[in-house]
């Protein structure tokens, strides 16, 4: 039967059509489809491992961020600890210093208030020496009127000075 | 809503070939007695013809005329309108045998009398169902290649992407895994060859005007595909390959003084593409029978038992029919893949590496001592 027997026209007509086709598909299309193919294969390959490695990365990133919040609290703390110590240290020589102050102010104030009362006493006596000596002129200028009477004044006023009775 | 639309498109699937046999019921029906010529009608549908039959009303041929090119041995080239010839007229000492050596074939009287077959260039059915085809490649592929090219890494329209989808998974999962890394060379030949095939055999699978021709169900073409791919893989075999057929490794005496294996090996080579060529052919061949068959049916009973029998084989012819276009559609693509992945491997085996082979018998041998 004819139609399992090839016809020279049709075989002839396949040939030039397929082989056209067939070199114009594999210059002008398939290189470049596939290619773009290949390429697109790449780039999403290429991105993928950018984003693995960028994910990578922030998580570095993350760590390291952690890292020096975490020193800095360290840190923080430490000068938070220096800190109270300097400001106890220095709170007790504070206090220290001014215990010395105020003893020296202490000090210097009984030191005045000593030589206010020697000063006083000296005063005193040379108070003291004064009335002896307008005593002994009012005794001296009785001695001269009467000599009773003058006993009798120097015992008063030795009563008056002492306050003790004379043993006349 | 959808549904209907489905059984819509099922109708109209369906119809052409039905209408296409009821034309020839009803012109057989005139002469009251004839029945109905059912291997005229299938064999007229799968064969070629000089022009695309679309219908037939009130006994008129609806046809489209295709040019017929001719060159007789005496009187040189003839391009004229089937339309001269299809009706059993004669022109210019041209026409179409019926029966005969030259069956449905354009023909000539020779000087001496005697009819012969003048060498036949004419744009057929089958032939003008290959120009469109490969219109439709190139108007397919040559635009997505320029798109790709533009822009790579742009995303594409559907189309585009479904096409990707194929191309992607032809290279990965059948040229490769055959060819490894000599893939990218031979890939521009085997999606050639699958979309080639994949558009006739859809193409033949629509029943109307201007598809439906039965392309890939032609020996001629699927022998025209068989022999690229073998003097593809003849042409680009390695010396390991070559070597294996003529001096394979097996035991002297079977090479020696008989070229036993040789032969056998070289034969194979042969039987390989044959395969190819058979099988494509076959099965599209065979696919467009049965539903000419199933439709058939329907008028070879109406015919021998009355319109209320026809009728009820009528259902049962469509149901089959809708069922074998559903496995056609598959066998469309499974023929097409088949068909590229075979070359792929025969290629492939055609590469074999003198080295690795070598290494590889030494392994067997090691492994058997």
């Amino acid at each position: 039967m004819n139609l399992f027997l090839p016809e020279s026209g049709l075989v002839i007509w396949m040939l030039v059509a397929f082989t056209l086709v067939f070199a114009i598909l594999a210059k002008f299309a398939w290189p470049y489809i596939m290619g773009s193919i290949a390429t697109r294969q790449k780039h999403i390959a290429d991105s993928l491992q950018k984003a693995e490695e960028a994910t990578l990365a922030l998580a570095g990133l993350e760590q390291k961020g952690k890292d020096i919040i975490n020193a800095a609290q360290a840190e923080q703390l430490k000068m938070l600890k220096e800190t109270k110590a300097i400001n106890e240290k220095m709170i007790s020589e504070a206090k220290a210093q001014a215990k010395v102050e105020a003893q020296k102010i202490i000090d210097d104030a009984h030191e005045q208030i000593k030589r206010d009362k020697e000063h006083a006493i000296m005063e005193i006596r040379q108070e003291i020496a004064s009335l002896s000596i307008g005593i002994a002129e009012n005794i001296l200028k009785r001695e001269l009127q009467d000599k009773t009477e003058q006993s009798k004044y120097i015992d008063r006023l030795l009563k008056e000075q002492t306050g003790a009775t004379p043993a006349s | 809503m959808r549904n209907i639309r489905n059984i819509l498109c099922f109708v109209f699937l369906l119809l052409p070939p039905c209408a296409f046999a009821a034309d020839h019921a009803a012109a057989n029906g005139e002469d009251n007695g004839k029945t109905f010529d059912a291997k005229e009608v299938i064999f007229g549908h799968i064969g070629d013809s000089y022009e695309y039959h679309i219908t037939e009303i009130n006994g008129h041929a609806v046809a489209v005329p295709l040019p017929v090119i001719v060159h007789s041995a005496e009187r040189g080239w003839f391009v004229f309108s089937s339309s001269k010839v299809t009706h059993g007229d004669t022109y210019k000492g041209f026409f179409i045998q019926h029966g005969g050596q030259y069956d449905g074939k354009i023909v000539e009287l020779s000087s001496t009398g005697e009819i012969t077959r003048p060498f036949d260039l004419s744009i057929t059915r089958n032939v003008f169902a290959l120009l469109l085809s490969c219109t439709l490649l190139l108007l397919i592929f040559l635009p997505m290649a320029r798109t790709y090219r533009k822009k790579p890494l742009a995303v594409h329209g559907k189309f585009h992407n479904i096409m990707e989808v194929v191309i992607l998974y032809l290279n990965d999962d059948i040229l490769k895994p055959a060819l490894g890394d000599k893939a990218p060379r031979f890939a521009p030949y085997l999606l050639t060859v699958f979309f080639f095939i994949l558009i006739n055999n859809l193409m033949g699978l629509v029943p109307i005007f201007p598809f439906g021709a039965n392309l890939t169900g032609n020996i001629s073409v699927t022998l025209v595909l068989a022999l690229f791919t073998y003097v593809i893989t003849n042409v680009f075999g390695t010396k390991g390959y070559w070597k294996d057929i003529f001096w394979g490794d097996v035991p002297t005496w079977l090479k020696v003084p008989i070229p036993l294996m040789p032969l056998i090996e070289f034969i194979s080579t042969l039987t390989k593409p044959f395969a190819l060529m058979v099988r494509l052919f076959a099965n599209i061949f065979a696919g467009h029978m049965i539903i000419l068959v199933l439709v058939s049916l329907i008028f070879i009973f109406t015919a021998i038992m009355g319109v209320a029998v026809g009728s009820g084989v009528a259902v049962v012819s469509v149901l089959f029919s809708v069922f074998m276009y559903m496995l056609e559609l598959l066998v469309a693509f499974i023929q097409a893949y088949v068909f590229t992945m075979l070359s792929a491997i025969f290629i492939g085996l055609a590469q074999v590496d003198e080295h690795k082979e070598k290494k590889e018998s030494g392994k067997e041998i090691q492994a058997a001592g």
